[in-house]
């Protein structure tokens, strides 16, 4: 009985958060306002990191708070008052052929997705990572990040610093 | 009478519908930041299908490669918005019509 409850409540925070994410991702691509769009976006990310949570990826979806929802966003926003956008807010969104021949392609493309998800579901060997295990999911993380991960990431890290240095090279005025 | 858990074919199909979102607006946009807002979404969606993934076959890659992903996505924010600035300063447009300098 009390599973049969917390299973409930799984499906209930599930569908809630599900359409929630669909519905700001669909303002976010039909808003006027590219403010408006990148606020849409981040509750886009605050629901996608509630289904990590679901899916007991605690790390990640802290992750996704901190760096997708506060650290990039954020920057988005700041761009967006760097720069003047006012041209396309005075001339609105034009519908024109091509983007409703794209946007058919993609709703295609979307039923594609669906039918190839739905007809097989996935399978392969299963790991030793059960939902007890997760519980301490970021000690299980790390784990595997600096064993078996361990080169990859110092490669990150070289990346991000080359990714550093090319914002300021290039936001750099021109003497 | 038992309910079932929440089968992981609902959490990809969501992916998909979160994707496809992405895509389409990337497609129709003329914005060049509402574009890049779009591809972030785009990558989201892959994360979100990465850690279905690993969660249903009980593996902690897809979730290193989550990480990864995240890890790219930021370095990419900080290069994609300083060229945004700087296209502003020569074009004083970020409109993706519009900019096609790179065009022979």
């Amino acid at each position: 009985m009390a599973e049969n409850v917390a299973i409930a409540f799984q499906w209930l925070v599930f569908l809630g958060v599900a359409f929630t994410s669909i519905i700001a991702s669909i303002l976010v691509i039909t808003r006027k306002n590219p403010i408006h769009s990148a606020l849409f976006l981040v509750l886009t990310f605050l629901c996608v990191a509630v289904i990590y949570l679901l899916l007991y990826s605690q790390f990640i979806a802290i992750i996704q708070v901190v760096v997708y929802a506060g650290a990039i966003v954020m920057l988005i926003i700041f761009v967006i008052m760097l720069l003047d956008l006012e041209e396309e807010l005075r001339s609105g969104l034009k519908l024109l052929y091509s983007k409703v021949i794209g946007g058919v392609l993609m709703v295609l493309f979307l039923f594609g997705i669906i039918y190839s998800v739905v007809a097989k579901s996935p399978t392969g060997k299963l790991g030793s990572y059960t939902p007890d295990k997760l519980t301490a999911n970021v000690k299980a993380v790390g784990e595997v990040l600096f064993t078996q991960y361990l080169f990859p990431f110092e490669i990150v890290s070289i990346l991000l610093v080359a990714a550093i240095v090319g914002a300021v090279v290039l936001s750099k005025k021109r003497t | 009478m038992t309910i079932p858990p929440v089968p992981p074919e609902l959490y990809l199909v969501l992916s998909a519908v979160l994707f496809t979102v992405g895509v389409i607006g990337a497609l129709t946009r003329r914005n060049a930041i509402v574009v890049f807002m779009c591809i972030e979404m785009m990558l989201n969606s892959v994360n979100l299908t990465f850690i279905t993934l690993s969660r249903f076959l009980q593996s902690l890659d897809g979730v290193i490669f989550a990480f990864f992903v995240i890890a790219v996505a930021a370095a990419e924010a900080a290069v994609g918005l300083a060229i945004f600035v700087m296209i502003y300063r020569s074009k004083e447009t970020i409109n993706v019509d519009e900019v096609n300098i790179l065009k022979w």
